[in-house]
């Protein structure tokens, strides 16, 4: 037996102006809409919870220098005043709407119109793919992964003002109903923003190389979450001490 | 026309179209006939009017989103790396 998979066409990392902001906004919200009730199976618990978890742990098992340093700690306190749902410590108080559960830029691709397969569901030509972590919990979850983007400086405001608009305008519901979603979005995003920095010290300690900027970003927001002292420098913990 | 309570001359004033006259010596002041009515529907016009509305969101402060106190400074609306830049990884992994 086999599967025949159409081939997509991913985001180019290289051309931000051509990142699909829209389209991402309008999948994501169709994606929310959907009754849950009315899926054909039952649809496991969304495991974007479970994930902060395991990059937590992750970072417990790095090597010391980088297990035990300050910013280590400073993404363990960041992740303890964290609601416990939101690090997979207790059951999320909301497991009515479809989530993705693990949405980045990567799991995007764009169907050509010359595709023999033509992509039913697509917005301007993409597609939502990966259905690996999708589950019922809360929808702020989702959204919360480009907010932490934007809060940590990685997305431009204008990048994120057109995925919110947009993600809105489609009938998505999970930024809230007034202006700022950020009631809605602050505990997921910060789980999210903990789970990069865990990850990016991880990653980074297993090869004894520096924290990228981005995942010194990461660490830098979970240092100002708990009001502690201004960031430390990650970058040369992670470097090897031989 | 002199006051009534000290018999010091009374000035006569206007405010907002309404004649009020007012004593030079004890500052009291003397309304005629419905000259107190008009005063006080206009202090309830102006009083509806209060607080002003606030003025339509321009163009600055629509580009700028809300965000969480954590979050990091961003270095204006278009930063300083040009707008040719790519994306970092972290964007296209879990």
């Amino acid at each position: 037996m086999a599967s025949l998979w159409p081939y997509g066409v991913p985001i180019s990392p290289e051309d931000r102006e051509a990142a699909p902001w829209e389209a991402l906004g309008i999948l994501l919200a169709r994606l929310h809409r959907v009754p849950v009730d009315a899926l054909p199976g039952p649809v496991p618990p969304m495991r974007g919870p479970a994930k902060v978890a395991a990059a937590l742990d992750r970072l417990r098992a790095a090597p010391a220098p980088v297990a035990t340093s300050p910013a280590a700690r400073a993404v363990h306190e960041a992740a303890v005043a964290l609601p416990a749902w939101a690090r997979g410590a207790a059951p999320a108080p909301r497991a009515d709407h479809l989530c993705h559960g693990d949405l980045h830029l990567g799991q995007l691709v764009g169907s050509p119109p010359t595709s023999p397969f033509p992509a039913a569901g697509a917005a301007d030509g993409w597609l939502l793919i990966d259905v690996d972590d999708l589950g019922r919990g809360d929808p702020a979850w989702d959204l919360a992964r480009p907010a932490a983007w934007f809060a940590t400086g990685l997305l431009d405001p204008d990048e994120w003002t057109r995925l919110l608009a947009a993600y809105r305008a489609a009938g998505g519901t999970a930024a809230g109903e007034g202006d700022d979603p950020w009631p809605r979005l602050d505990a997921p995003a910060r789980a999210l923003t903990v789970q990069s920095a865990a990850l990016g010290l991880a990653k980074a300690a297993a090869v004894g190389r520096a924290l990228e900027a981005a995942e010194q970003a990461m660490v830098d927001a979970c240092a100002r979450m708990t009001g502690g002292p201004t960031a430390p420098d990650a970058g040369l913990l992670a470097s090897p001490s031989a | 026309m002199q006051c009534p309570k000290c018999h010091a001359p009374m000035h006569t004033y206007n405010r907002n179209g309404v004649q009020i006259e007012q004593c030079s010596g004890c500052r009291g002041i003397f309304l005629d006939y419905g000259e107190l009515e008009s005063l006080t529907q206009l202090e309830s016009q102006w009083v509806q009017q209060a607080p002003p509305p606030p003025p339509a969101p321009g163009p600055a402060l629509q580009a700028y989103p809300a965000a969480p106190a954590w979050g990091a400074a961003h270095q204006g609306h278009h930063g300083h790396h040009g707008r040719r830049r790519g994306f970092g990884h972290m964007l296209f992994s879990s």
